[in-house]
């Protein structure tokens, strides 16, 4: 099996494996998603449409807000959640959430990680070691 | 085995910080096991982060409305509040933000009776924690403004902002539980905007005008946002006139935090820590020209139709110079589609008192406390409503509602008013 291996500076949360949804954009749970359906609702959000349930989110950087903070754990105490989020850039916003909704995050790439992973490529979060494998 | 390692490793980074004697005995749990938890979860934030240590803070602010927290957060305070008296009380002043609904107004909302109850449950689970309800996003004009190198842990991306650029205080974007983290051990990890390094700009911004109305100056701090673009941007801004007022400072900071995640900027000459460019930036920072072109455009983004359906004067809450401008708007006129101005509990009775609210309403609109419309489930209301052409003088609630399946149409407070009499907003 030949995987690439990406290490972030920042890392939280569980080991988790799943597919990719990949966008230069950035994240808020209040701005971005339908939290009922399970969507992205921002018409101008390039994953706009998409589900974000149960995908590793590989994003660019957080967004204004500070309700990410509860909506993570709130998303998760009702299954409609994303498995993990790796981003460039985060703020402390995301990584409250994070750790109070117990969601893997990574975060800070040597490159640009929303070019280095493809769209709907399969993934490894392991926060443990800071790395991120495409498998 | 393989659980073991893992949950050692996870110890090691939950220890990396460096911890005091008081806070060795809080995360041992001496001090109950609220503040141990409370301590845990800043543990883990600032390890992430590479906090070296705590730093005291002498306020808190906590964002929690209940359409963020849903049943699972009102069960997690619940939880905290259930501990016995003694252990569960906050150890500074410790406030809230907006909260989900105005009770007095729930009805023009379409709030449920579930909305009502689970808000009901939250605010009884914060006054057992020893939070003062002080629902509001504006603080720093009616409750205490921190002064400068105050450490405080904000929520609210407005109220940080404010508190960092405009007073000088030293916060980072505190969501609620690592808000009310704060306010139960009386710190929080010192990374970020807690650093002096971390203050200094890291990119210049050149304005060719000065704004004069709140939307203009919202949607200067929009550009600006997009243009620094994370949270870890400073932007050091030179070319403001004069002495902006607060209002316009809280329009303009809290556009800047939407749009771009910023907690800080300097205004070069004009806030407290830059009297001089060289004070907080490098002359030899990329330098990025904003036109008033930039702005207008940024606005005209946001005229996507010409009927209205409501107007909605929030985001941030209205200080009483702001209803008292709209009540004179409001001077025999008479509205034919709603209109909404959102205040904070301190401003309302003021407000009262001096006929601003009975003149606002004497027009057909409504005045209402201790929310923020995207903080009171935007999407309930718009669905119970029928309310999807919005028009507001804030850049922040343009931003932040097309999430919510609304068409927001940003302009000033003037045009706001006429479009409320005639349902039709005017380009300009």
């Amino acid at each position: 099996m030949n995987a690439r291996i990406f290490r972030a500076r920042h890392a939280m949360g569980p080991t988790v494996r799943g597919l990719a949804l990949v966008a230069k954009d950035g994240f808020s749970a209040r701005y971005d998603l339908d939290r009922i359906k399970g969507i992205f609702s921002r018409p101008s959000h390039k994953l706009a449409g998409q589900s974000y349930v149960g995908k590793v989110l590989v994003l660019d950087t957080a967004k204004g807000g500070v309700a990410t903070a509860w909506m993570l754990h709130e998303m998760k105490s009702r299954g409609i959640v994303p498995l993990a989020l790796v981003l460039n850039s985060v703020n402390p916003i995301l990584a409250q959430g994070a750790a109070l909704g117990d969601v893997a995050m990574l975060a800070g790439f040597d490159e640009d990680i929303t070019a280095a992973v493809s769209h709907g490529a399969e993934v490894e979060v392991v926060p443990q070691q800071s790395l991120l494998r495409v498998i | 085995m393989g659980q073991g390692r893992a949950g050692r490793r996870r110890e090691d980074r939950l220890t990396a910080m460096k911890l005091n004697d008081e806070e060795q005995d809080i995360l041992a749990g001496k001090a109950g096991p609220v503040p141990q938890q409370a301590l845990q979860h800043q543990i883990k934030v600032g390890a992430f982060f590479g906090a070296a240590d705590f730093v005291p803070v002498t306020q808190a602010h906590i964002m929690a409305d209940t359409e963020s927290l849903g049943e699972a957060g009102v069960q997690w305070l619940e939880a905290l509040a259930a501990a016995s008296e003694g252990q569960r009380r906050v150890r500074i002043p410790t406030i809230t933000d907006p909260r989900g609904t105005d009770f007095a107004k729930a009805d023009l909302l379409g709030h449920t009776q579930a909305m009502l109850e689970l808000e009901r449950r939250a605010v009884a689970a914060f006054e057992k924690l020893g939070v003062a309800m002080t629902n509001t996003c504006i603080n720093y004009q009616t409750i205490q403004a921190p002064t400068r190198n105050e450490h405080t842990a904000f929520g609210d991306t407005g109220v940080v902002i404010y508190a960092n650029s405009v007073c000088g205080a030293r916060s980072n974007f505190e969501g609620g539980p690592s808000a009310l983290a704060a306010g139960l051990t009386g710190r929080t990890p010192r990374y970020g905007f807690h650093l002096p390094e971390a203050r200094r700009g890291t990119l210049r911004i050149q304005v060719d005008h000065t704004p004069t109305t709140l939307n203009d100056w919202g949607a200067l701090g929009g550009v600006i946002g997009k243009i620094a673009g994370n949270y870890w941007a400073v932007p050091a801004i030179e070319g403001i006139e004069g002495a902006p007022k607060s209002d316009q400072l809280k329009h303009f900071g809290a556009a800047m935090a939407s749009f771009g995640s910023i907690a800080l900027y300097h205004l070069v000459g004009l806030t407290p820590e830059a009297g001089r460019l060289s004070d907080v930036a490098s002359a030899d920072l990329p330098v990025h020209r904003v036109s008033r072109a930039d702005v207008e455009a940024l606005q005209q983004s946001y005229r996507t139709a010409d009927q209205v359906d409501v107007v909605v004067f929030s985001a941030p809450q209205l200080s009483l110079y702001e209803l008292g401008d709209l009540a004179s708007l409001c001077d025999n006129r008479r509205f034919s589609v709603p209109l909404l101005a959102v205040t904070s509990p301190q401003v309302k009775p003021d407000s009262d008192r001096m006929g601003y609210t009975a003149r606002i309403e004497a027009a057909g609109g409504s005045v209402l406390s201790g929310m923020c419309f995207y903080q009171s489930y935007a999407r309930e209301i718009s669905e119970a409503r029928g309310w999807k052409r919005l028009a507001t003088n804030s850049a922040k609630l343009v931003n932040i509602l097309g999430g919510y399946g609304y068409r927001p149409m940003l302009a000033s407070m003037e045009a706001c008013v006429e479009a409320a009499v005639s349902g039709r907003l005017v380009r300009t």
